[in-house]
């Protein structure tokens, strides 16, 4: 079990170095030019070289990916001299836009992000586990094909039209809830979900609808095993049969697209921050394309990066403890 | 003394696409404590369909007739009543015991799960019995193994695990489902074994479903072939093996390599493919693959693919459905 | 429905055309699939006729129409519903009155051409790696297939923003399908290597290697054949995630820049408007939502025909 662990650990380790260093080259290789970027339009040719050199940016490629690597464990100083900024450990880049280290905006946006991200995932869960696996218990009755026909429709509709239909709707309409704020959960429970709960909604019916795709086919599947028709001739009640022995052999391939899901979510859902003008991580990502903000798109991809890498390493292990047929 | 299970004019109908599948049409046997009946056929004959619908476990099938265990009437009734007779009364096993088994629990909990639900007994009398029962069947250090997941057994050793579960509430009936059709040679033979004495010791009742005429030989007493859905011929088995009566079973027979078989004599298929199930010809379903139709007279030609033929007495306790039965010489 | 005597399971007696005529009977059969076929094939239409139907119309998708806006009211169409009349079969665009039938017909063509080109990209690139990672297995399979989990450990939507928002001067619609077509190839990859391993010992493919066949022929003669089922199936599930993830990335700013349309650069510059004038809204909506149900539809229905194990017992 340790030396598993240890073993995915590295693997992960070395995935996160090498999308670390996919991302690092692109961002090299495309026509781009940060240090114009981060001197702004009005730039002398003379200040952006000093700009160039100030970020380290007249080096070879590799050397500046081995600097931004020992930055990210030890820190480093931005420029020289009595104008040098330093920039402690996880150094991720520092942001000329907001004049701070990457690490500390990401840190600042992460609990919009988190809280986003898991309350929708809670409420999509519920929804689309829920949908998926009575659909397959009612397989070709009306029950299924209503739940079905609605799902499809739901996955179809893109976030941004739910989104802007709930904020019209249950906002600007009905006047039910506030224009979503972001409150901090420890602040008040009740404020952070109420103004949390048209993003989870917009969020989570996207994700519900798929996943009550996802749970139907996997439930389905597993009713159809012979281990089923075994338990069934053993005399066991209904509801065993279902639950004990359907059930989580159905929901356990759900498990590694929830990983996927979750992990890509909690670095900032994108769209539905900007939308709903939540200040998440994906907000920040948003703003920072506007800006060309370049050390900030690079840190949110490696957070988002280090988020999927996280979840999938969190899967494989509850795979193991799942499935006996998983080896250490 | 009535039959521990007697079924009569059992017929199971799914409706497909195509047009309703008639799986079983028509068949009737019984079983007595203490005896094996084996249901023989090629695959899609309707045998395995027959033994899911004596358990209840067929799925949106339409089934008609009668199914009698002790006298019960067991066709109709709905999946609470019949989770008294499933795993207590009746048990079965299949044909491939490692997807039978869930491959996520324990050999230990899936033997108790269904004692403890049936005898109402708690978990540690439920770890009990499943120990006692992998000794019964033979599989060494129970005790250990009790713990231990299907995966991590080998195909006879799953087998004799299934054979525990199922046994595992003392039933009266075991329904076989080619129980040994995965496994190596000397591993069947190992498994027939056990579900024989097993059998001996207990006094079950036995239905062994297979397609392989060696099996039959070596556990049945009684013989049922099993043609398109129906009955072809009925007998003691060794009335059925020394002189076989539906030209179908002779194919059957023939079709068995044999010990006095010269190395390079061909094996000897029946020709021809099964009958369709959706739209069955009017007359006998295995007229088209029939020798003795081909060589019989025109009129006796017209009638197999005409008439319907029902199962007739040929000798006490055998009987055939067939127009042109094989009668040895001197016994009609 | 069928009162043949065929024996279940057997093969039809026609030959050639025949287990795709079957396919496209059962297609036909199903109230969703007709449906999801119907609508993709008049919306492949709409764009591929959208020039000529735009110049039925009357208006190219970048002319101005100033008589059909009022500038009193910032610019909103003149008429109900967004200007939708004679004149503007869809009415027009706030501020420009350029007329929104021809521009949501010349995105569809932006939309379509990039979700088509970048599912091809995926499909074909998925399909060589996954038969090359099944078929010859070892060290190949290995490397392959860490390859494949490299790319699915990358956050797609992110790294394809960053991508595209770091990328200047280049063709945004090639750089954009390169870029959606670089993260889609594993899923498929991996359906393919699973079909690939349990066909590779089957024995018409052992029979092929014992009589002497190169790999080349096995791979293209009795491999690819008998995959192409469940590719067929999975990608036209693809197209729809394909269309939204082009929309998004439109969305977002980072995908194609105006004045090119494409249905989700047409929704980003109409969100705002939602209230004022809904018509703007929704029409290009409303042709996004369409194109993603009719190929799910479809994909569903195909994907239980040609791939059972993927749903149907």
């Amino acid at each position: 079990m340790i030396l598993y662990l240890g073993r995915r650990l590295l693997a992960a380790a070395g995935i996160l170095l090498a999308v670390c260093a996919i991302t690092f080259t692109i961002f090299y290789l495309l026509p781009s030019d940060p240090a114009v970027a981060a001197c702004g339009k009005t730039c002398s040719p003379e200040r952006v070289a000093e700009v160039k050199v100030a970020m380290g940016l007249d080096k070879p490629v590799w050397e500046q990916f081995a600097t931004y690597l020992t930055g990210i464990f030890a820190g480093r100083d931005y420029g020289s001299g009595p104008s040098a900024t330093h920039c402690g450990f996880p150094c991720l880049g520092y942001s000329y836009e907001y004049s701070l280290p990457v690490w500390n905006l990401l840190t600042d946006r992460l609990p919009v992000s988190v809280s986003l991200a898991v309350g929708a995932s809670v409420l999509w869960l519920v929804l689309g586990l829920g949908a998926g696996v009575t659909s397959a218990l009612r397989k070709g009755g009306a029950t299924d094909r209503t739940l079905m026909v609605l799902s499809v429709g739901a996955a179809s509709l893109p976030v941004y039209f739910t989104s802007i239909m709930l904020i019209w709707g249950v906002v600007r309409t009905a006047g039910l809830l506030p224009y979503p704020a972001y409150h901090a959960f420890t602040e008040n429970p009740f404020t952070w979900a109420s103004n949390l709960l048209l993003p989870w909604i917009a969020l989570a019916l996207l994700y519900a609808a798929m996943y009550a795709r996802q749970s139907r086919n996997s439930m389905i599947e597993a009713m159809a095993e012979p281990y089923i028709r075994t338990a069934r001739a053993k005399g066991l009640p209904p509801r065993t049969v279902t639950v004990k022995h359907g059930l989580r052999s159905g929901m356990t391939p759900i498990l590694t697209i929830f990983g996927m899901d979750l992990g890509g979510l909690l670095a900032g859902a994108v769209i539905t921050e900007s939308i709903f003008g939540l200040p998440g991580v994906g907000r920040l990502f948003y703003d920072a394309l506007v800006r060309s903000d370049q050390p900030v798109i690079l840190g949110v991809t490696l957070l988002a990066a280090a988020f999927i890498v996280a979840a999938n390493l969190l899967v494989d292990l509850l795979y193991a403890y799942v499935d006996p047929r998983v080896r250490y | 003394m009535a039959p521990l299970l007697e079924v009569e004019d059992l017929k199971v109908a799914f409706d497909t696409p195509r047009g309703t599948v008639r799986a079983v049409d028509g068949i009737s046997f019984s079983v007595e404590a203490g005896r094996t009946l084996g249901l023989v056929g090629e695959s899609g004959s309707g045998k395995s369909v027959t033994s899911l619908a004596v358990m209840g476990l067929h799925r949106g099938a339409a089934v008609t007739g009668s199914i009698r265990l002790h006298g019960q009437e067991l066709n109709g009734l709905g999946e609470k009543e019949l989770g008294t007779v499933r795993g207590r009364r009746a048990a079965m096993i299949f044909q491939d015991p490692l997807s039978s088994l869930h491959p996520f629990y324990t050999v230990g909990e899936q033997i108790a799960e269904h004692y403890r639900v049936h005898f109402k007994a708690n978990r540690k009398a439920g770890r009990a019995r499943a120990v006692e029962m992998l000794a019964e069947v033979g599989i060494p250090e129970p005790a250990r193994r009790v713990d231990e997941y299907p995966h991590q057994f080998s195909g006879g050793m799953r087998q004799r695990v299934m054979i525990a579960m199922a046994l595992a509430c003392e039933p009266d009936l075991l329904i076989a489902d080619e129980p040994t059709t995965a496994l190596d040679v000397t591993v069947q033979a190992q498994i027939l074994d056990l579900i024989a004495r097993i059998q001996q010791e207990r006094g079950l009742g036995v239905v062994m479903i297979t397609h392989d005429l060696g099996v039959v030989a070596r556990v049945a007493h009684e013989v049922l072939v099993m043609y398109g859905g129906r009955a072809a011929e009925q007998a003691p088995v060794d009335r059925l093996f020394a002189q076989p009566a539906h030209p179908y079973t002779r194919g059957l027979l023939d079709s068995l390599p044999r010990l006095d078989d010269t190395d390079d004599a061909p094996l000897r298929a029946i020709p021809g493919s099964p009958p369709s199930l959706i739209a069955p010809a009017p007359g006998c379903s295995f007229a088209p693959r029939c020798a003795r139709t081909t060589a019989a007279s025109a009129e006796e030609h017209a009638r197999c693919l005409a008439e319907r033929p029902v199962l007739g007495p040929l000798a006490p306790g055998h009987q055939a459905a067939c127009h042109l039965p094989l009668v040895p010489e001197g016994v009609l | 429905m069928s009162t043949t005597t065929t024996p279940v399971g057997a093969a039809p007696a026609r030959t050639g055309r025949g287990p795709w005529r079957l396919v496209w009977d059962q297609l036909w059969a199903k109230g969703a699939a007709r449906f999801g076929l119907v609508t993709v094939a008049l919306l492949v239409l709409l764009a591929a006729l959208a020039g000529p139907l735009s110049d039925l119309g009357g208006w190219s998708p970048e002319e101005f129409d100033k008589r059909a806006i009022d500038p009193y009211l910032g610019g909103l169409p003149i008429g109900d519903f967004g200007g939708v009349g004679t004149r503007h079969w869809l009415g027009v665009e706030p501020a420009t009155g350029r007329d929104l039938f021809a521009r949501v017909l010349h995105g569809g063509q932006v939309s379509l051409l990039i979700a088509f080109t970048a599912t091809a990209v995926v499909v074909v690139t998925g399909t060589l790696t996954g038969i090359a990672a099944g078929y010859f297995g070892g060290r190949t399979d290995a490397v392959l297939s860490r390859l494949m989990d490299l790319t699915m450990s990358f956050p797609s939507l992110i790294f394809m923003i960053s991508m595209m928002s770091v990328a200047k001067d280049v063709n945004r619609v090639v750089l954009m399908t390169l870029v959606i077509g670089l993260f889609g190839w594993p899923g498929i990859a991996r359906v393919v290597r699973g079909q690939t391993l349990s066909l590779k010992h089957r024995e018409y493919v052992e029979a092929a290697k014992v009589g002497g066949a190169r790999s080349w022929r096995i791979l293209s003669r009795e491999i690819l054949p008998n995959v192409s089922g469940p590719i067929i199936a999975y990608t036209t599930l693809l197209v729809p995630g394909m269309i939204a993830t082009e929309a998004a990335l439109s969305y977002l700013g980072v995908g194609v820049r105006p004045p090119t349309p494409s249905w989700g650069q047409m929704i980003a510059e109409s969100i705002s408007f939602y209230e004022t004038d809904p018509t703007y809204f929704l029409i290009p909506t409303a042709f996004l939502f369409l194109a993603v149900l009719a190929f799910t539809l479809l994909g569903d229905a195909l994907r239980d025909i040609l791939d059972p194990r993927g749903g149907r017992s």
